[in-house]
């Protein structure tokens, strides 16, 4: 399967080295993986803090974008606070979604566009209507239309 | 038959997007030219183009099907790729990417090639040519497979992927993803378009035909303000029509696909002649929200005779007291309670003054919601009716066996019950729409011609409903009359849509101000106040 050998090399690939801020929780299986990642600087919003994401490969991953999502944990309690992630993990991102994926992104490179988009944000924020989307949303982020308006955070 | 609509000369103007309906040829004599707009040579679907005296509520459309517009499309490449001199696979991405609009292509492309090409997609990149090779030392960024007799492809963009990546890739577009036209280059970033070439070699030639053809034609026709797909349930067909978006206040444009749909080709709704799209919009706005509370506040409710609130006896006795401005009045003749001395509980006031002047107001302010709910009742009447009439076409066909069996009559002589039945429906359809428009029409001459003509129609529907009920065997002696009325019911459609689209045409329209309608809409709430 090419998804399984594809994220075999990515993984041997991240034991080896793994860029400042990113780690790898767990990825026992090619289906559902958890990294953790913390904004280097002394971002206000962001400082001391650890946020969990949450890879979910479908068998057509890189074809397809993996569905990812930020998660609560025990040890990363908190959904960083981004005006384009909502407050039950989903993120608007354009990367992820069918338009903007290219099968060359990989892990790797979508924990560190994440990373960037937190340590560029100064923005202490949830996205309009996020209450909102939160209760009524049923969709699998993957289906959802987003549209990417906003182009500056 | 006016045989310039064939002519080969207009074929362009199936592109010609600004190429005006003219209004003025509405008139049901007026001398169409046929090359004026919206022609397109070597189609056989020309049994749909316009009839000779075409009525003023009729409009010039055509109807194609996907295989048509295929070859139309792949005649436009030819021909613009001969004027560009690209390749023809080039010059259908360059088209897509100019929504076809033919003449704007080919000046921006004369005036700034370069970057036309970049935009669409297609910047050249010298000494790469899309081919499968192998290449040494390659690693595919996709699968990370690096053996050394892997076949690789690029386009001219140079970002080279193993041929299996590409290929999975490209038909995920396709068939998960619904993308034809504009599939980009899996490189990030890239804007490279998937030229049809490079398709031939990666993806099977059954994936071709079917799903991506289906996808281009679908395109095509999402692209083109003219065109429009026939909303019918599993309809291929395409209808050609060039009334503007401008125009929906003036005309009606409804068109009958050859799957035997008729539908406006402005908002896609089932036909709804003679009220334009906009009307047709509020009202269903106005319905949906609120008709069946209208009719529940008109059969339970009164409204307060000083404030107007409205207000529901739920039980009790006849003294009211409003909760909201604590105004004391009876229930039975809305006088004032104080009036009503010792004969408490029993109202027997009617003639008192009080009282009738109550009734008066009352009345008055339950005007507008009376008025629509005139309007909404016959409305749906019509639509309840047209339901029905389903049920009678089927009927029809039964009767139209049974009086094959018992009258000896042969199948061409039973056709008039068909017949019957689709005038009955039609023009069903058409009356529904007079009440809806009806409802927004302000009081002159022009609208008691409209209602004359409407109650005209209706009676003869009715008349003609009326016959469907009867016996078997009584339907061959009423043939001769059926056959009367079904024509004059459709006289009668035809005069009420012809003049109402000729007012609706000149502008001469007795439809209210904006301001107006708003002001009716918000009156029939008496909730609201």
């Amino acid at each position: 399967m090419a998804a399984a050998r594809r994220l075999g090399k990515e993984l041997q690939k991240m034991q080896n080295h793994m860029p400042d801020g990113i780690s790898v929780v767990s990825a026992d299986n090619f289906e559902i993986w958890f990294i953790d990642i913390k904004v280097l600087d002394d971002n206000p919003i962001y400082r001391d803090q650890t946020f969990r994401l949450k890879f979910h490969f479908s068998p057509h991953y890189p074809i397809e974008a993996p569905e990812v999502t930020f998660v609560i944990t025990p040890t990363t309690p908190k959904i960083p606070m981004h005006p384009h992630i909502y407050s039950n993990g989903i993120i608007c991102l354009d990367l992820l979604d069918r338009q903007g994926w290219s099968p060359v992104h990989n892990v790797e490179s979508i924990a560190m566009s994440l990373q960037s988009m937190l340590t560029g944000n100064e923005k202490d924020e949830r996205p309009p209507g996020d209450e909102d989307f939160c209760r009524r949303n049923t969709l699998r982020p993957r289906d959802i239309n987003f549209s990417f308006h906003d182009n500056t955070v | 038959m006016d045989s310039d609509m064939n002519s080969i000369s207009s074929e362009d103007d199936f592109l010609d997007q600004d190429s005006d309906l003219s209004l003025e040829q509405g008139d049901a004599d007026s001398d169409f030219d046929g090359d004026e707009d919206g022609d397109m040579m070597g189609f056989e679907s020309q049994d749909k183009i316009m009839k000779p005296g075409r009525k003023a509520y009729e409009v010039e459309f055509k109807v194609y099907s996907p295989k048509d517009i295929q070859a139309y499309q792949s005649k436009q490449v030819t021909e613009v790729s001969s004027i560009l001199g690209q390749p023809p696979e080039a010059t259908a991405i360059l088209l897509r990417y100019a929504r076809w609009n033919k003449e704007r292509l080919i000046e921006s492309y004369m005036d700034k090639q370069e970057e036309v090409l970049e935009a669409a997609g297609l910047s050249e990149n010298e000494g790469n040519t899309s081919k499968i090779k192998k290449v040494k030392g390659f690693s595919c960024d996709i699968c990370c497979e690096d053996d050394e007799d892997l076949d690789t492809f690029a386009m001219k963009c140079g970002h080279r992927y193993c041929v299996d990546c590409y290929k999975h890739y490209l038909s995920q577009k396709i068939k998960d993803e619904g993308e034809a036209a504009r599939i980009k280059c899996p490189g990030d970033d890239c804007n490279r378009v998937v030229d049809s070439k490079s398709l031939d070699l990666l993806v099977s030639t059954d994936l071709q035909d079917s799903r991506y053809q289906e996808l281009l034609t679908r395109t095509y026709v999402d692209d083109k303000d003219n065109l429009k797909w026939c909303p019918a349930p599993n309809c291929v067909f395409a209808v050609d029509c060039s009334v503007k978006a401008r125009d929906l206040e003036r005309i009606v444009p409804t068109v009958h696909c050859n799957c035997g749909h008729g539908f406006c080709f402005g908002c896609t709704l089932n036909d709804h002649q003679p009220a334009p799209c906009s009307l047709v919009k509020r009202w269903l706005k106005k319905c949906e929200d609120d008709s069946e509370t209208a009719n529940w506040i008109s059969a339970n409710t009164k409204e307060c005779p000083r404030c107007n609130s409205t207000i529901e006896k739920n039980g009790g006795c006849n003294h009211m007291t409003c909760r909201k401005c604590r105004h004391e009045f009876c229930w039975m003749c809305m006088g004032v309670w104080s009036e009503h001395g010792t004969s408490w509980y029993n109202c027997n006031r009617f003639e008192e003054k009080s009282g009738s002047e109550a009734r008066d107001a009352q009345a008055k302010s339950r005007q507008s919601l009376e008025r629509y709910l005139h309007y909404y009742n016959r409305y749906a009447n019509h639509e309840q009716s047209a339901k029905l009439d389903r049920d009678i076409y089927q009927k029809t066909e039964r009767k139209m066996m049974s009086l094959q069996t018992t009258s000896g009559m042969s199948w061409i002589e039973v056709q008039f019950l068909e017949a019957a039945s689709k005038a009955l429906q039609e023009c069903r359809q058409t009356l529904k729409w007079t009440y809806a428009f009806a409802f927004y029409l302000a009081r002159n001459n022009q609208t008691m011609i409209f209602e004359d003509n409407q109650k005209d129609l209706e009676m003869a529907v009715e008349n003609l409903s009326e016959m469907f009920e009867k016996p078997v065997d009584a339907l061959s002696d009423l043939k001769v009359e059926m056959m009367d009325k079904t024509s004059y019911c459709t006289k009668r459609r035809v005069i009420l849509l012809t003049d109402t689209a000729e007012n609706l045409k000149a502008g001469k329209g007795n439809l209210l101000e904006a301001s107006e309608m708003l002001e009716l809409e918000r009156n029939s709430y008496p909730w609201d106040e």
